[in-house]
């Protein structure tokens, strides 16, 4: 055999495991869509069927009268704009500082946000929890909202990339009287825009799929945000399955976006997160 | 050339005071940030400390019992089973899914074509949320119309009640974690391949060592420092399991699929018994840096090895 023919199996044999493994990972969301667009009495048939008669596109249209898909559509955007943003600001401003500026307990104080991005969420949970029962925000998207403004994860990976950032530049604009605030604005900030972008998306897709966290804090379902709401749309409506699939297709779209058009802002972010410990 | 002229002049003054010092401009820029990091964060973690030592139902005020409830936790059945469940998953998830996960980086870290799509189309679980993905799993799992029970026809294997029955609920749990993490876990170990320098494959083809042997010898030693990596994070999440279980069982049927977060859960936001539930919460924090520390004194005893 030579040495071309030996490659081209090679290749053959890879792509055959490869698909496989594409086809166990993508299975589910083909039978979440195709499930979306079958009649009622397509769902429950032995064997199960790929694909309906036609296309039901009415299980769409349906998904707002049953339950109130909008709102929580609207409350998920509104409560992962404000997070992104906030988290974005308050990690980059804190990333800048612990990365450029000297001051006292700099490297205690930044050591102490190391050490608690070690810890499990659902040890913080339970006082934040009674913090916000007192401040009477329990069933209120602030509850949802306030929190999470603040990243230690976000401010170390800011910080990491601060630090790469020569300093021969901010020690000539401070020459020129520019104060630190102002070299953050003006020169470090501009050249952080990967990291930014990475911390965005990455902050996004937790907050978009968080689940726990309105679990405990939401119970009226005027707040529910889009996990919360599925979720109980799941309780309510378990045998309409392709009313409840056309539903979950939509919730998982925006993230879906996301990723098509940054993939390599997400293969980015998993490396970062890989410096975690 | 004019900034290192400005550096130049500059360095007399800055080594005169040592370093210049910004402690206000610091203090403003980090103080929103400091302010949410001690209430949400730092002050939690003591306050849930506080908590453990006392008995509190959210009506009374807290009362300070000392160490009953690490007392209780020792006698607690319930613990014992959702200790046991949690390792149980732990061990089927973690060496399964690192396996799985290997096997595509494997295979994809080469010249191939369709790179980009296998990459995303096995990153797409990570991405999508786990209620999502409970719903699309209850269906697939559904014992009479499911696709699993259909799939698995074909090989002679017939009506398993995978949610629904205590012997599978947990299996049916681990299933869909493997499932969910293995594209993120792909990611991570096919950086780690392309970190391999290439001179190692060519020396070994030199000696004649066979794809085999060169990914016993070569590949799966200098990929350690990665699969260490991945597989603490792997048991610390499994450790921390708790969407799929509300989400698919509830942790039934029984207790069969309840993990230790679940039962904190129910302690703290079901039965309202804070204190208890903040026991659980230091229990499973110091199981989490065990693992950490076991790990890392691991990672040394193994590099000493190779």
């Amino acid at each position: 055999m030579n040495i071309k023919t030996k490659r081209i199996g090679t290749q053959v044999l890879s792509h055959l495991v490869l698909i496989l493994g594409a086809l166990i990972m993508l299975m589910p969301f083909i039978w979440m869509l195709t499930t979306s667009f079958k009649g009622l009495h397509e769902v429950f048939v032995i064997p199960p069927k790929w694909f309906g008669e036609r296309l039901v596109w009415e299980n769409y249209l349906q998904i707002s009268s049953r339950f109130d898909y909008l709102a929580y559509f609207l409350n998920s955007i509104k409560v992962s704009v404000w997070v992104v943003f906030f988290q974005l600001l308050t990690s980059a401003m804190a990333g800048f500082a612990f990365a450029r500026l000297n001051f006292r307990f700099r490297n205690q104080m930044f050591l102490l946000y190391l050490a608690t991005m070690m810890v499990p969420m659902h040890v913080i949970i339970i006082p934040n929890f009674l913090q916000m029962r007192i401040y009477g925000l329990v069933n209120t998207l602030w509850s949802l909202m306030i929190p999470p403004m603040v990243s230690a994860f976000g401010t170390f990976l800011l910080r990491q990339f601060f630090i790469t950032v020569p300093k021969d530049m901010d020690e000539a604009a401070r020459i020129d009287g520019c104060t630190p605030l102002g070299i953050f604005f003006k020169i470090c900030l501009p050249m952080a825009g990967s990291t930014i972008a990475t911390l965005a998306i990455f902050s996004f897709m937790g907050i978009w799929n968080d689940y726990f966290t309105p679990l405990i804090y939401i119970s009226n379902a005027v707040h529910y945000t889009l996990p919360l709401g599925l979720a109980s749309m799941k309780g309510m409506y378990s045998t309409d399955w392709p009313v409840l699939m056309a539903a979950t297709c939509i919730s998982i779209l925006p993230v879906l976006i996301a990723f098509l058009f940054a993939q390599d802002a997400f293969v980015k972010g998993v490396m970062l997160s890989g410096l975690k410990e | 050339m004019q900034i290192s002229a400005n550096r130049n002049l500059n360095r007399p003054r800055l080594r005169g005071r040592k370093l210049t010092d910004d402690t206000p401009w610091a203090m403003l820029m980090l103080a929103p940030n400091i302010i949410g990091f001690f209430m949400f964060m730092v002050f939690p973690i003591l306050a849930t400390l506080f908590f453990s030592f006392t008995e509190y139902d959210l009506i009374g005020a807290p009362k300070i019992i000392g160490l009953d409830n690490y007392v209780e936790l020792f006698r607690d059945p319930i613990i014992a089973t959702t200790l046991n469940n949690t390792l149980v998953f732990t061990l089927i998830t973690v060496p399964i899914g690192m396996a799985f996960s290997l096997l595509l980086a494997i295979f994809l870290d080469q010249k191939i074509a369709f790179k980009r799509f296998y990459r995303g189309a096995y990153f797409l679980p990570s991405i999508t949320s786990m209620v999502a993905v409970s719903i699309v799993w209850q269906w697939i799992y559904n014992p009479e119309f499911g696709l699993m029970n259909y799939l698995l026809s074909f090989v002679g294997i017939r009506g398993i009640t995978w949610l629904s029955s205590s012997s599978t609920s947990l299996l049916s749990l681990a299933i869909v974690n493997i499932w969910k993490s293995a594209g993120y876990n792909m990611m991570l170990f096919l950086a780690g391949l392309q970190g391999i320098s290439n001179t190692y494959y060519e020396a070994g083809q030199l000696d004649g060592a066979s794809k085999w042997k060169q990914f016993i010898h070569i590949t799966l030693p200098m990929l350690s420092p990665t699969t260490f990596f991945i597989f603490i994070m792997s048991v610390i999440s499994s450790f921390q399991v708790f969407d799929s279980v509300i989400l698919m069982t509830k942790g039934g049927p029984g207790r069969s699929s309840s993990v230790l977060v679940h039962y904190l859960y129910q302690n703290a936001f079901q039965y309202f018994s804070m204190g208890y539930a903040c026991a659980i919460a230091y229990l499973l924090f110091f199981i989490v840096l065990l693992v950490t520390m076991l790990n890392m004194r691991l990672e040394r005893k193994i590099k000493e090895i190779f």
